[in-house]
């Protein structure tokens, strides 16, 4: 499926996707591993509360506002699906 | 009041030289007195791009160690009366110099010209700093590719870090027929990743292998990358000029297949 998703993109907006994805990682020096990492931490806490989807949850690094560079104040923005706010 | 510009990318082979070249050149058609600045030491080239490999005597390295006066490394360019090269020195490497006498050697020929360009080397290392080291602005140079892109977002931030604000774009190599079926990235897609003042856009145009095959900068003839360059030397002198409709340089048969591709 996934496949068949880069497929119909044409590979300008492919390079643009993936570029966006990296200079995010690259401008706060943090590795798509630590990312995963965080997203994994941020995950096992909220679980003590609530029951989440764990799978489709995604976390990313942007820049806050449009004002260029050298004003941005990234910040790390969470998607976090909840399935159940009582985790019995 | 004179300005010390610095032409840098992070990547190699982008077009460091041949900007520098041309815009060096154009700014000096335009009637400014202009030295453009080897800083390139060991892999020396804006020399040959320039023509003018058969006239070195000194270098900068000779000039930073006390060999010779400013002025006997100095080359004039016999077809552009205000236009000087201060070329790099070919057996030595980037330890030769450091920033300080980078910074003491730029500030001294300021008061002598209009504009000092900095031909930067590849990298991110001890010939970066020496480059950046006097410059007031900096051109980023990088092409439609994202490993062109992501060293030049690299590049800007360590223009920042050290104190460059004065940062615009110049997007090299252009081609508008893959833009058109989707394949390269569009100038304003460069424009957004990178968040930079797009100074020029240069298509990629066979002439300027023809002009570096010749050694005679190709800043206003009657070519695409020509026009495109004599452009950015307005703009750096702060006139207002529309961006090329790159389209018209892409050939009919081209086109129609751009339409094909489409459909």
């Amino acid at each position: 499926m996934f496949k068949n998703i880069l497929k119909r993109k044409s590979s300008r907006e492919i390079a643009k996707d993936r570029l966006k994805i990296l200079l995010i990682s690259d401008r706060v020096n943090c590795s798509p591993e630590m990312m995963e990492m965080i997203k994994n931490d941020i995950a096992q806490v909220i679980s003590k509360y609530m029951k989440i989807d764990t799978k489709s949850m995604e976390i990313q690094i942007t820049k806050t506002g449009n004002k260029g560079r050298g004003h941005k104040n990234p910040t790390l923005y969470a998607n976090i699906p909840i399935l159940d706010l009582k985790n019995d | 009041m004179s300005e010390v510009i610095v032409v840098t990318s992070g990547k190699g082979g982008v077009g460091k030289t041949t900007t520098s070249a041309n815009v060096g050149t154009g700014l000096a058609a335009m009637g400014k007195k202009v030295i453009l600045i080897d800083t390139d030491i060991g892999l020396r080239n804006l020399d040959v791009v320039m023509g003018l490999e058969n006239r070195i005597v000194y270098n900068l390295v000779d000039v930073v160690e006390g060999n010779c006066r400013i002025k006997q490394a100095i080359i004039r360019d016999k077809r552009y009366p205000t236009l000087f090269l201060l070329p790099s020195a070919q057996t030595r490497d980037k330890s030769a110099v450091n920033p300080t006498q980078m910074v003491r050697m730029v500030s001294h020929l300021k008061d002598q010209f209009d504009y000092i360009i900095l031909d930067c080397p590849a990298g991110i290392e001890q010939g970066f700093q020496n480059a950046i080291a006097g410059a007031d602005r900096a051109l980023v140079i990088t092409t439609p590719e994202v490993s062109a892109i992501r060293d030049a977002d690299r590049i800007i931030g360590l223009l920042e870090a050290n104190e460059i604000h004065k940062i615009d774009l110049i997007i090299n190599r252009i081609r508008y027929d893959m833009i058109k079926r989707g394949d390269m990235m569009s100038s304003e897609d460069v424009v957004e990743i990178l968040s930079l003042p797009l100074l020029g856009m240069v298509p990629d145009d066979e002439n300027v292998v023809i002009a570096t095959n010749q050694g005679e900068p190709l800043v206003g003839s009657n070519t695409l990358a020509g026009k495109a360059y004599q452009n950015i030397c307005y703009r750096i002198l702060g006139r207002e000029v529309p961006f090329l409709d790159l389209e018209k340089g892409v050939s009919f048969w081209a086109r129609v297949s751009g339409i094909f591709h489409k459909g």
